[in-house]
């Protein structure tokens, strides 16, 4: 299968070599090369950030990332902040998926406090960061067929995203930001009726997802598009620092809900999803499998959890809380891969430091930056959407 | 653990879980160990690089947490370096993502690796000129207050007193 669409010029050699800190010296006014600026504001970008791309034809010869169009300094916010103030705070630095920045602060918070959470909380936590794995897969597999010219395919994802947001402002109020998995606990049991729901909302998103892998998955342009672009290879993994589904399509079983079970994990029955190719069609794939694989684990756990009991664990006065000195590093598995909290407290009522790991931070930059060198001027925004990239947790 | 403690001058360990633990050495030989741990202990993943500001004691603490995917565990190596022309040899022919973390550490700590590609070059900001901003001493409000003008029709009470009026207003 053909790999580009239409090269410029196969001679690699006419290409002006790198430098020793791996930039091109290129003489724009020489006509032969072109830079453009892929994003900030461009359909194809995956929120606010852009690509600095130097152009040969139509073939990308160096890849600049820029971030720094979100920044708001949430790490240093949270330095003058108590740590019940931080817990609206840490929602919004990734801004399609808030729950893993809540699960991720809390049990940082309760870690270093010594602080054990009722059972009944940990089922709930369990289920609100399945939820919010289901809704977050839904609208990046509309981005990922937008990116490749399927428009319908956004509209009937971003439907099922909406009857989970639905679900989940019945359970917290909030449709995005949910601010419900606090410092101790969660903030409320599930409401009545609430299962039931959910599992019609699950039975729709199920009967779209066999329409989408029909037309998606199925679709002879996608896969000529997709089949064979942007490969991750096995050997990059560490060298890169990949995790989630773009090092579970090259073969590597990074799964921190297996590897490193938190919270209900370890009761419930599932085996991470894997292939041993990682091009664009294989993690789409893989991501619609994990999708199927979340609504599972979602059934399961409305089946062995159990809606009663206490959901907060006593815990100092919020407004005095002095949490011991120490540090620590929570980990959990995001849509992306690995999603982590270092935490360093001096024993006040402030956070000393908090230092959010987000995988974009790897796969957005030096990663994308060397991948994307020599593709298609067309496949760009297909191949920065398939490494699923949100550009607020880069720059916290 | 007992190898590392014989081969390097460990000054601290800390078991903060079974599964992560942090150590404390030496500026001259944390490269060397950064080196042997990915190298002959299999800490593979670089899982994060940050600094942690200790102003009171003049020191800038450095964390490089390694994580090995064999066994589950994660080593945090710590590194203090002096506040003052805060310097640190560069890792970024050891990962490929270091050479982000080390942008980001310069521009918003101040600290520098030689050698690391791009390091100079602006991250985040964009035409800053104050103090690296997540320094201690960096005020945020202060810079906010001088930097931004306050939007009209807002002003700001005691919230004790005002309560106290709102709630019992005949007193």
């Amino acid at each position: 299968m053909s790999k580009k669409l239409y090269t410029y010029n196969q001679d690699r050699s006419l290409f002006p070599p790198r430098n020793e800190d791996g930039r091109i010296d290129v003489d724009l006014s020489s006509h032969k090369f072109l830079k453009i600026w892929h994003g900030p504001q461009h359909p194809g970008i995956t929120g606010n950030m852009s690509l600095e791309l130097t152009v040969q034809g139509d073939e990308v010869m160096d890849c600049e990332t820029h971030v720094g169009y979100l920044h708001r300094g949430f790490e240093k916010l949270m330095e003058r902040r108590k740590y019940i103030q931080c817990f609206p705070l840490v929602c919004r630095i990734t801004v399609p998926e808030p729950d893993y920045n809540e699960y991720c602060f809390a049990a940082g918070v309760e870690e270093l406090s010594g602080i054990k959470i009722p059972e009944t909380a940990e089922w709930i936590r369990t289920l609100v960061l399945e939820m919010a794995r289901l809704q977050s897969y839904l609208m990046w597999i509309g981005g990922q067929a937008g990116a490749f010219g399927q428009g319908i395919i956004g509209q009937w994802s971003n439907y099922c995203r909406d009857l989970v947001l639905d679900r989940f402002e019945e359970l917290t109020g909030g449709r995005i930001y949910h601010m419900f998995i606090i410092p101790g606990g969660v903030r409320g049991l599930l409401p009545d009726g609430f299962e039931k729901r959910l599992e019609e909302t699950l039975q729709t998103v199920e009967r779209y997802m066999k329409d989408i892998k029909k037309v998606m998955f199925d679709n002879a342009v996608f896969k000529k598009r997709s089949v064979g672009m942007g490969v991750i290879e096995k050997e990059w993994i560490n060298k890169y620092g990949i995790t989630g589904p773009n090092a579970r399509a090259a073969g590597v079983i990074l799964d921190v809900r297996k590897d490193y079970p938190y919270l209900k994990y370890n009761e419930l029955d599932f085996e991470p999803i894997s292939d041993n190719y990682s091009d664009i069609y294989n993690r789409a794939n893989l991501r619609r499998r994990d999708i199927l694989l979340s609504i599972d684990l979602i059934r399961q756990i409305l089946s062995k959890m159990d809606n009663k009991g206490d959901i907060r664990a006593m815990t100092p006065n919020v407004l005095h809380w002095k949490v011991p000195a120490g540090e620590t590093y929570i980990r959990s598995e995001c849509t992306r891969g690995e999603f982590g909290y270092y935490m360093v407290s001096d024993g006040t009522e402030y956070p000393r430091r908090v230092n959010v790991r987000g995988p974009s931070y790897t796969h957005a930059i030096a990663l994308l930056e060397d991948m994307i060198i020599n593709e298609n001027i067309a496949d760009v925004a297909g191949l920065m959407v398939s490494l699923h990239t949100y550009p607020p947790e880069i720059e916290r | 653990m007992k190898d590392i403690q014989a081969k390097f001058k460990i000054t601290e360990i800390e078991e903060q879980r079974k599964d992560l633990s942090f150590i404390t050495i030496l500026k001259e030989q944390a490269i060397s160990l950064i080196t042997y741990l990915r190298d002959i202990k299999e800490y593979k993943h670089l899982v994060l690089l940050t600094a942690v500001d200790w102003i009171d004691d003049n020191k800038f603490q450095l964390t490089y947490l390694l994580n090995n995917p064999e066994k589950k565990s994660d080593i945090g190596v710590k590194v203090l370096i002096e506040r003052e022309n805060p310097e640190m040899e560069s890792i970024h022919h050891l990962w490929k993502q270091a050479k982000t973390y080390q942008r980001e550490l310069h521009e918003m700590f101040g600290i520098n690796f030689p050698g690391s590609p791009k390091v100079d070059e602006p991250f985040i900001l964009e035409g800053w000129t104050d103090i690296p901003p997540y320094r201690r001493d960096f005020d945020t409000k202060k810079y906010s207050e001088e930097t931004y003008f306050p939007r009209p029709g807002r002003s700001t009470n005691d919230p004790a007193t005002y309560m106290k009026q709102k709630l019992y207003p005949d007193e």
